[in-house]
């Protein structure tokens, strides 16, 4: 224990000295910590602090592409506007190249840093089929197994439905990302989607385990068992026994295209869904699109040791990039989840209610809410509002 | 032409031959048929539906839940509308282990060309060699295109309003092809399958009813950006359509993003096309949003048969028997089977009928909102249709 902080606080002395030389050494000690790190982590009993030096938190920040770059400034404005002390060690990753080093360095900095806030990077379409994801390549390299998304809706944003507080927790490392594809005929081709009891029990228990915590009174397993009997009845399965442990939690489960059905007309029966990849990956979707859209929600990726925050639909927003109508709330939410991971709660809790109170004034809408405001306009008016509470806060 | 006369042949041995000898004329008719199916694959010539004597027959087939009930009340209807239409019922009991019943449907959907299905429940405790009754008919008749044309009907009242959206979905392959295998245990491999034959075929499909319906853009929904194959392969095969329909806008869509444009703003699709398991996803999406299962029909199409079900395909058993499910899904599908066998002054007198009952608040049923039952909802449409002024059998 004292070993790993030891290592970690040392490597940031060491940083600025050697900058980029060190990049080998603490990858080579990071695989050495992970496999000490992931057996006292099984256990729960020894979770690696933040790395914290003199008090404050270095976070890994991936600006992306998109609207990644712009958001992740008001973010950094916004934090050190709120005298938030979390440091923030940016890492490019250009998406135009097809070499796996940038993404490397983003994920030897996140297993350094523990922690991790990052926009959405593109995946061209144009370039060969082996270049792999690069967000795929992150969560499965940092084993992220957890995608947990909050949709709840807003009080102060006009959606067709009202009352929804639905959580989705979403395998985000096999099933049909698992990239997995041959042509072993021409014109026929075989993609693997990858089910393994391991990866579902552990999703079911990181599901049923968050429910209890969250105080939420029932579980809903999503699937299409009918058809992919092995695949998702082995899942269905592991949630079944994962289930059995927490009698106080109702568990039951859907096929997904009855729940994508029912979402659309009554949202408000779900309360805690737990579910594969793909169909994840839809239902987190069609719940944004419930809740107000894509800029409203945020979304975290939680594994063992470490944990990486981003919108929850994980758009990259070329359209409407460097034109100052993006919606900075799903990234500024995500944000002060980051805050809660890392304990500093108050801070969170303050640049929330702000974001909140934000929400309130239609004025400040922006485009894909139906409004007319900019995003630096709900970013100045937030800061406002944080100042307003009479916390302590850099000059205006 | 060898093909017709087959089909008569086997239209007039029928009754004589089906209480004695059934397992000789299905043989007999499997040789021929298979043999008269290549002859039809290698010319362009669309087998004309099962006719005798004037009156078209088609299978039908229950189902489990609340298919039984509603078939017969599309029989109930067809009869009082005398339309010229003869159902032969074929049974298929879900909960055995053998193959027959469905082998024994099929072998009349070959025979009639024309089909209307309930959904036939797949049993989970039933080991998983067991297929989807559903499945193996619709892969075994190689129907490939699966049609859902959502509209918001006017008498509904939904959260979207002036939704018409037409979703093509390929009902054969991808997801779908019931390939799994457990190499290591503990780890499962699921396989989907697309093939550059079927995805030609399919956007081939879209863009043709694009074309023949006037719909000016065609929206292909994937997700190549993680499955870079498969959906690779399934976009470009619709691109090289797309070239050839140049007064059609193609685009495409990532599924995620689409689903969350449907539930926003879902005016601004028009035709969708799409592999197997998005499709499920998408329908399901579409259906609710235009006001639920029970008003929807579908359509699964293939070169030589075409079968008529609801669009969701809900076996609905907690409502099953108790008068409370919604006809109007499965009396559009029998109009679209109308249209299909060219009757298409019956199927838009039916159709008439049902979208004036459907303006009737007080008549809808419970996944509506309403109170209404299946008979009277059934009642109100035979009076619709008889005060139109057209035959109709006594009440």
């Amino acid at each position: 224990m004292a070993a790993h902080s030891a290592v970690l606080s040392m490597s940031k002395i060491i940083k600025p000295f050697w900058g980029g030389h060190l990049g080998n050494t603490v990858k080579v000690f990071g695989t050495t910590l992970t496999s000490h790190r992931n057996k006292s982590s099984l256990t729960r009993e020894n979770i690696p602090p933040p790395a914290k030096y003199g008090g404050r938190h270095t976070v890994t920040l991936i600006p992306g592409d998109g609207i990644g770059p712009e958001l992740l400034n008001h973010v950094r404005e916004v934090f050190r506007f709120s005298c938030v002390p979390v440091d923030f060690e940016v890492v490019h990753v250009n998406s135009a190249v097809e070499t796996e080093d940038d993404i490397n360095n983003a994920i030897t900095a996140i297993r350094r840093n523990g922690v991790a806030l990052k926009g959405n990077i593109e995946t061209k379409h144009t370039m060969a089929p082996s270049v792999k994801s690069r967000n795929n390549l992150l969560r499965t390299s940092l084993d992220l197994y957890a995608n947990v998304m909050h949709c709840q809706s807003l009080p102060g944003v006009q959606t067709r439905h009202k009352n929804i507080d639905i959580m989705i927790i979403r395998e985000n490392t096999e099933g049909e990302y698992s990239s997995l594809e041959h042509e072993s005929v021409s014109g026929v081709v075989e993609s693997l989607k990858i089910i393994t009891r391991n990866n579902s029990l552990r999703i079911a228990d990181y599901a049923f385990k968050l429910a209890r915590e969250k105080g939420r009174r029932r579980v809903t397993a999503v699937h299409k068992a009918n058809i992919m009997k092995l695949g998702d009845g082995l899942f269905l399965q592991c949630c079944r026994e994962v289930a059995s442990g927490y009698p106080d939690i109702t568990f039951d489960s859907m096929i997904v295209d009855n729940t994508t059905m029912q979402l659309v007309s009554k949202p408000q029966q779900f309360d805690v869904m737990v579910m594969p990849n793909l169909y994840g990956n839809v239902v987190s979707n069609v719940c944004a699109g419930l809740v107000g859209g894509p800029g409203l929600v945020p979304g975290a990726n939680y594994g063992h040791v470490y944990a990486v925050f981003e919108t929850a639909t994980r758009n990259t927003g070329k359209s409407i990039a460097n034109r100052n109508i993006a919606n900075p709330t799903a990234m500024l939410l995500a944000s002060c989840m980051m805050l809660d991971h890392l304990k500093l709660y108050d801070h969170a809790s303050s640049i929330r209610n702000a974001i909140l109170n934000t929400m309130n004034e239609t004025r400040l809408h922006t485009a894909d809410i139906g409004g007319q405001g900019t995003t630096s306009e709900v970013v100045q008016t937030i800061m406002r509002f944080i100042q307003s509470k009479g916390q302590l806060t850099s000059e205006y | 032409m060898t093909a017709r006369s087959v089909r008569s042949l086997s239209g007039a041995l029928k009754p004589l031959f089906s209480n004695r000898c059934p397992g000789i004329t299905s043989c007999f008719l499997q040789v021929y048929g298979a043999a008269s199916c290549n002859q039809r694959q290698k010319s362009t010539y669309t087998p004309p539906p099962a006719r005798y004597g004037g009156r078209h027959t088609v299978t039908l087939i229950p189902g489990d839940g609340i298919g039984p009930e509603l078939g017969n009340h599309v029989r109930e209807l067809f009869r009082f509308c005398c339309v010229p239409v003869d159902f032969e019922v074929v049974n298929v009991d879900s909960s055995v282990a053998s193959e027959d019943d469905i082998n024994n449907a099929i072998m009349a959907i070959r025979r009639n060309g024309v089909a209307l299905k309930g959904n036939i429940e797949t049993n989970h405790n039933l080991p998983p060699s067991y297929k989807s009754r559903n499945n193996l008919l619709r892969t075994t008749l190689d129907l490939y295109a699966n049609v859902m044309h959502c509209q918001s009907l006017p008498g509904v009242r939904t959260r979207h309003r002036n939704i018409d959206i037409m979703i093509i979905r390929e009902n054969t392959e991808g997801e779908y092809s019931s390939l799994e295998h457990e190499n290591v245990p503990g780890v499962v491999e699921c396989l989907k399958i697309i093939t550059k034959t079927k995805s030609l075929r399919i956007a081939d499909y879209a863009f043709r009813t694009a074309r023949a319906k006037g719909r000016r853009r065609v929206t292909a929904v994937h997700k190549a950006n993680i499955m870079k194959l498969g959906d690779g392969l399934f976009l470009e095969c619709c691109k090289e359509v797309a070239s050839g329909y140049p007064e059609i806008t193609f685009d495409s869509m990532i599924v995620d993003n689409t689903t969350m444009q449907l539930v926003s703003r879902p005016q601004q699709f028009d035709l969708m096309v799409m592999p197997n398991l998005y499709g499920n996803v998408v329908s399901n999406v579409c259906a609710g949003l235009v006001g639920g299962p029970g008003l929807v029909p579908g359509a699964n199409y293939g070169e030589d048969y075409a079968v008529f079900e609801t669009g969701t395909r809900n076996t609905g058993k907690s409502i099953a028997n108790r008068n409370t499910a919604n006809p109007t899904a499965m009396l559009l599908a029998s109009c679209l089977l109308l249209d299909h066998l060219k009757l298409h002054a019956y199927a838009s007198m039916i159709r008439r009928a049902i979208l004036s009952t459907v303006s009737e608040t007080r008549l809808h049923t419970a996944d509506l909102g309403g109170q209404g039952s299946t008979s009277e909802v059934v009642q109100s449409i035979m009076n619709a249709v008889q005060s139109t002024g057209p035959q109709t059998l006594s009440i």
